[in-house]
């Protein structure tokens, strides 16, 4: 009996010095990793990699499209573009927040319907969460012109009401009208990231355990200090990845000031597109596009180390 | 490791520690660290060598062989591509009757694109191809004036031959026998005339006519109602023609005089937007009570809002092309100009003229488009009488340098 729980428990014998075959198989196995990290790898490199130091290489030339451009290591466009085109920076970052903010107090409640009330309903809403994915953004966009059109019922009610008085002291919106004004890009840039929201918040608050719940009542918590103690720091890697995925889009969209908006409301992605097909300036538009992934990237960061996910990334 | 300095002033645990966090901890001098770092600046450094490696080369190919290998007569087809909705099309939208007609003559194929959106992604789209001197699968394109005139400044287009195109010498109508950017139409032939008016909504308006640039410009009753183009060339065509200036012959001062105009209006609010084609939906429904427009969107417009009605300026009105042409290497050169030949017969003319609503450069269309439908050929938005043709201007052809400063100005203008 002594003899074979001993047996059992003693750890295994160094194997003797393994035959070729195996040591080779071993190596091969040992390689396994690598090679299903390939194709990401090459995709990344081809896709990723390789434009990123060509719009490097873009962004420290100069020359024109006759001439050839030619790498001069002129940073200075940097510089200049930044002066010149930081009101358009500072917008989109603003309006980014804004939406941001927005879709996240719209889609909260509703991935928390989803995730804990929603019952049999939960597939229904879920569908209906992700239904405008089906149409095209840009066909989503122009249906909100039509919406929102002067003469449209949104307008016409929000006028009887004097809500857009209001809205044009506050210098949101101009006139009696909706179109064309900060406010409906703001409102067009939540909608259409409004989903990027809902589906991480969701995916958190459903792995949540219904008994911890139930363990906070049992401590006399309230309903809202459950939710405040409870449920909303559990969610915190959903809040994050959502307020990520909803933020670093929206900062780079062009589309929605194009449409929806007018001169006064231009964000940077206009400025890279009409420098990059207009105006034929390919270094001031890669410059753009470095300045704009650099302040991304450092307001990321900053965000990520505040909120104490660092594990998310 | 062995410390090469320790002050003495250190207690021995102090120094224990510096002494560990030499081999281990964050700031540790590992072999791993220094590898680690070596290969980064290795990867920084080759980085910098890609960088300077990178130049784009001039993207003009004049003197280097362009021509292309002509298959026309093996390969029975022939690639067009073309603006959306600037064909006939039968009533089920299936098929092109004047394309078809031409594969029944010839024996030639078709093969109809329509994935030209805009001028300049299109030129972004096929820069690539074309600056290095390869084929970009298209035998015909279409393209605006301007555009036109870049590519073929670029060495990009080719020269057409006459022997296959008579119907088109003989047919061009005169107003379009000899742009500045292509003198005696050697590189493209029009496919049709865009003219830039004044469009406006008679109920947005209150009933009010809107016949200038001034009136658009200043009007305080239109304020945050009135649209202009993103096409610069339109947009300042029409504001210097309003000042009294010939956009044939514009200065850098008449311009920036006219970008300061409207640049004026835009800061007082008076402008709404600035926008493409899709200003058509603004205007029919009165988020845009007057705008400038162009003249076969109107055509079409009027057909479904009776509300919409035109105007030309008394200073004159913008008319810009889009223009056939071939591009380098096309693979079949001769097919293609047979099918610019073709639509140049007036009885094909009017047919695509009937359906696009624009200006149709081929003289003698007009009996033909008449048989079709008597108001068409009345409508001098497509068949422009004398009165209207004598007020026709277009933008004189731009260097790349003006171009490249116009552009950025009038980019400044509409925010971006």
């Amino acid at each position: 009996m002594s003899a074979t729980t001993a047996a059992e428990t003693a750890p295994p014998a160094p194997p003797p010095a393994a035959p070729a075959g195996l040591r080779k198989a071993a190596r091969r196995k040992k390689m396994v990793p690598y090679w299903l990290l390939l194709p990401g790898i090459l995709w990344l490199v081809i896709f990723f990699a390789a434009p990123l130091v060509y719009q490097a290489s873009t962004s420290v030339q100069t020359g024109s499209l006759e001439e050839g451009f030619k790498v001069t290591w002129h940073f200075q466009t940097y510089w200049d573009a930044l002066t010149e085109y930081y009101p358009q920076f500072l917008r989109s970052v603003m309006y980014a927040a804004t939406a941001t903010v927005l879709c996240l107090l719209l889609g909260y409640p509703l991935a928390y319907l989803i995730a804990f009330r929603a019952g049999r309903w939960r597939n229904l809403v879920m569908i209906l969460v992700i239904a405008p994915f089906f149409t095209s953004f840009l066909i989503r966009t122009l249906a909100w012109k039509t919406i929102l059109s002067d003469s449209g019922p949104v307008v016409g009610v929000l006028n009887s009401l004097h809500i857009l008085d209001v809205t044009s002291q506050l210098g949101l919106t101009d006139g009696e009208r909706l179109l064309a004004t900060p406010l409906a890009v703001v409102c067009g840039l939540t909608y259409n990231f409004l989903p990027f929201m809902i589906l991480p918040l969701y995916s958190s608050l459903e792995r949540i355990d219904g008994r911890l719940h139930e363990a906070a009542g049992d401590l006399y918590a309230k309903p809202f200090t459950t939710f405040r103690k409870v449920t909303f720091p559990l969610s915190m890697p959903g809040v994050v990845a959502g307020t990520l995925l909803t933020f670093i889009p929206a900062a780079g969209d062009y589309i929605n000031a194009e449409l929806l908006g007018s001169t006064d409301q231009k964000m940077v992605g206009n400025v890279i597109q009409s420098q990059f097909l207009r105006v034929l300036d390919y270094p001031t538009a890669a410059a753009l596009s470095f300045i704009l992934m650099a302040a991304i990237l450092a307001m990321v960061t900053v965000y990520i180390r505040r909120s104490g996910t660092e594990d998310l990334v | 490791m062995e410390p090469t300095h320790e002050p003495e002033s250190l207690s021995p645990p102090q120094i224990a520690a510096i002494r560990r966090s030499m081999t281990s901890g964050r700031m540790a001098l590992t072999r791993r660290g220094l590898l680690r770092a070596g290969g980064a600046g290795a990867f920084a450094l080759g980085g910098l060598g890609a960088l300077s490696g990178c130049g784009i080369p001039p993207a003009g190919r004049s003197g280097v062989d362009n021509a292309s290998d002509d298959h026309s007569d093996e390969e029975k087809k022939v690639n067009f591509s073309n603006w959306a909705e600037y064909m006939d099309i039968s009533e089920d939208k299936r098929h092109h009757p004047t394309l078809e007609e031409f594969q029944r003559r010839t024996g030639i194929a078709v093969k109809y694109t329509e994935d030209i959106n805009d001028n300049v992604e299109f030129f972004g789209k096929v820069k690539p191809q074309l600056a290095a001197g390869q084929s970009t699968g298209r035998d015909l394109i279409c393209v605006t004036d301007w555009l036109a005139a870049r590519m073929i400044k670029l060495g990009w287009m080719q020269k057409l031959d006459a022997a296959n195109l008579p119907h088109a010498y003989a047919n061009l109508a005169e107003g379009f026998r000899s742009p500045d950017w292509d003198p005696g139409r050697a590189y493209s032939y029009t496919w049709t005339g865009i003219p830039a008016v004044i469009a406006y909504n008679k109920k947005a308006t209150g009933g009010r006519k809107i016949t200038s640039i001034s009136q658009l410009l200043e009007d305080p009753k239109l304020k945050g109602r009135v649209g202009m183009l993103t096409e610069m060339r339109d947009t300042v065509g029409l504001t210097l023609l309003d000042m009294g200036k010939r956009p044939e012959n514009v200065t850098a001062d008449d311009y920036d005089a006219a970008i300061a105009r409207i640049q004026k209006a835009v800061d007082r609010g008076q402008i709404r937007r600035f926008t493409g084609g899709e200003y058509t939906g603004d205007l029919g429904n009165g988020d845009l009570a007057a705008c400038v427009a162009w003249a076969g969107d109107l055509v079409q417009l009027q057909l479904d809002k009776p509300q919409v009605e035109f105007a030309i300026p008394d200073a004159g009105y913008m008319t810009s092309t889009d223009n056939l042409l071939i591009p380098n290497k096309a693979r079949h050169k001769k097919n293609a100009e047979r099918l610019i030949d073709y639509y140049y017969e007036p009885k094909v003319a009017a047919k695509v003229a009937a359906y696009i609503n624009y200006v149709c450069p081929v003289d003698g269309v007009r009996e033909e488009l008449a048989k079709i439908d008597k108001d068409l050929a009345d409508n001098p938005l497509i068949i422009p009488d004398e009165e209207m043709t004598a007020k026709s201007h277009a933008f004189r052809s731009l260097s790349s340098k003006e171009e490249t400063a116009f552009e950025e100005k009038f980019a400044k203008l509409t925010g971006a």
